[in-house]
């Protein structure tokens, strides 16, 4: 066992895994997260949360609770599936950290397009914004592209 | 086996070993996933930025709700719901394969390692399916001139803009070739008025395409959906087709042993 572990760079062995209980222990939460996702995704699907024009919050709300799952089953399988959790805190940080970055690459991004929207919708400010544009045909703006 | 705890006060940046404590290839795959993760990132998020800068997006419900077998019933998420256990299935096997080369079993490690593959190559199966559908599965759509054609979902159109009312389908049918009436009336699956659509006149073919329970118009769709979905599910299959590669270059060394 020490033949494969033992390196000048690595000073102190990770303990070897006992049973795959805890593997298996895994695979049930995120199989329990991804259907209760589908069901949020079913429900959003067949209007189970109200129609979409009318419930926004509501709609959000549940938009939401998937993507603090979807965050849930990375942690998951990035600190178990993938051991990073296993790693020293120095590891951990060098690849955390970084990926903070897309906090604000979300926030930009996303703001930015729905900036590009309103600029659109409005000749750049020079008329009044339609509010909701659900039923507004897509045509003449596919024609231009 | 030399486990030992992690000293007090280590000075892990003094050199002389990692300061990760890590073999430099670990480090590096790491590094390579962080990569992958910002690209896979860059890729998704201009997707949702071009998605909030128009009026109206494709409604993924209605573009994927097929299933293999099931023909033309309304199975919305079914079939991704499938290729996410797959997903799912196969990462657990490939842990498991791994924790077996932690244990030295080469056995383990060739059963776990099959299994990878097999999951692998079940998910680019399901693709591949997926593209095939969405690829040939025509749908009416009316155009930006104002007629009506069968448009199957590619780089640069699909059928999947918002909903046309019964009027205005209407009045586009009166606008329409009768080539492609006829191909309209083909697609349309109600009994016998599909046969020898190109017998019948203009006339004839718009009020059998009218009388159709399953007539359906939408928009064409926004241009970008196309070019975003293909795009990103073809680097994922990509990814998905290297790492089956990559592993089965893996269980043949793990089945030969070292040369």
């Amino acid at each position: 066992m020490s033949e494969h572990v033992s390196s000048a760079e690595i000073t102190f062995a990770h303990a070897p895994s006992e049973g795959t209980g805890r593997i298996w222990k895994i695979f049930w939460v995120l199989s329990f997260i991804t259907v209760v996702e589908l069901l949020l995704g079913f429900g959003l699907a067949k209007h189970w949360f109200g129609e979409p024009e009318k419930s926004h919050s509501l709609i959000l709300a549940v938009k939401g609770v998937i993507c603090i799952l979807s965050l849930a089953k990375a942690f998951y399988i990035v600190s178990v599936f993938m051991h990073l959790g296993d790693e020293i805190r120095n590891m951990i940080m060098t690849i955390v950290v970084p990926l903070c970055l897309f906090i604000w690459f979300i926030g930009a991004f996303l703001w930015d397009g729905n900036s590009w929207k309103n600029l659109r919708n409005t000749n750049a400010g020079s008329r009044p914004a339609k509010t909701e544009q659900h039923q507004q045909p897509a045509v003449d703006k596919d024609a231009k592209k | 086996m030399s486990t030992t705890a992690i000293p007090t006060n280590t000075k892990w940046w003094n050199g002389g070993r990692s300061p990760f404590n890590a073999s430099y290839g670990k480090v590096m795959m790491w590094y390579f996933l962080m990569s992958d993760a910002f690209t896979f990132g860059a890729f998704l998020i201009s997707y949702g930025t071009i998605r909030f800068s128009v009026n109206s997006w494709a409604d993924p419900n209605q573009v994927f709700n097929a299933f293999p077998g099931f023909g033309h019933q309304n199975l919305p998420l079914a079939f991704v719901s499938l290729m996410t256990f797959i997903l799912i299935f196969s990462s657990v096997t490939m842990v498991l394969a791994v924790h077996e080369g932690h244990k030295m079993n080469r056995k383990g490690v060739e059963k776990y390692m099959i299994l990878t593959i097999l999951g692998g190559l079940a998910f680019l199966g399901c693709q591949a399916w997926e593209w095939t559908h969405l690829l040939t599965g025509e749908h009416i759509a009316m155009l930006s001139d104002g007629t009506l054609s069968v448009v199957p979902t590619t780089v640069k159109m699909n059928p999947w803009g918002t909903h046309v009312a019964p009027d205005a389908i209407a009045a586009a049918l009166q606008n329409t070739s009768h080539d492609k009436l006829a191909e309209i009336a083909a697609t349309l699956h109600n009994g016998g008025a599909a046969h020898n659509v190109s017998a019948m006149s203009s006339a004839e073919l718009i009020s059998a395409i009218q009388a159709s329970p399953e007539l359906h118009v939408n928009h064409t769709g926004p241009i970008a959906f196309g070019g975003y979905f293909f795009g990103i599910t073809g680097f994922h299959g990509f990814h998905v087709f290297s790492g089956v590669i990559i592993n089965v270059v893996m269980w043949a060394k793990n089945k030969t042993g070292p040369l």
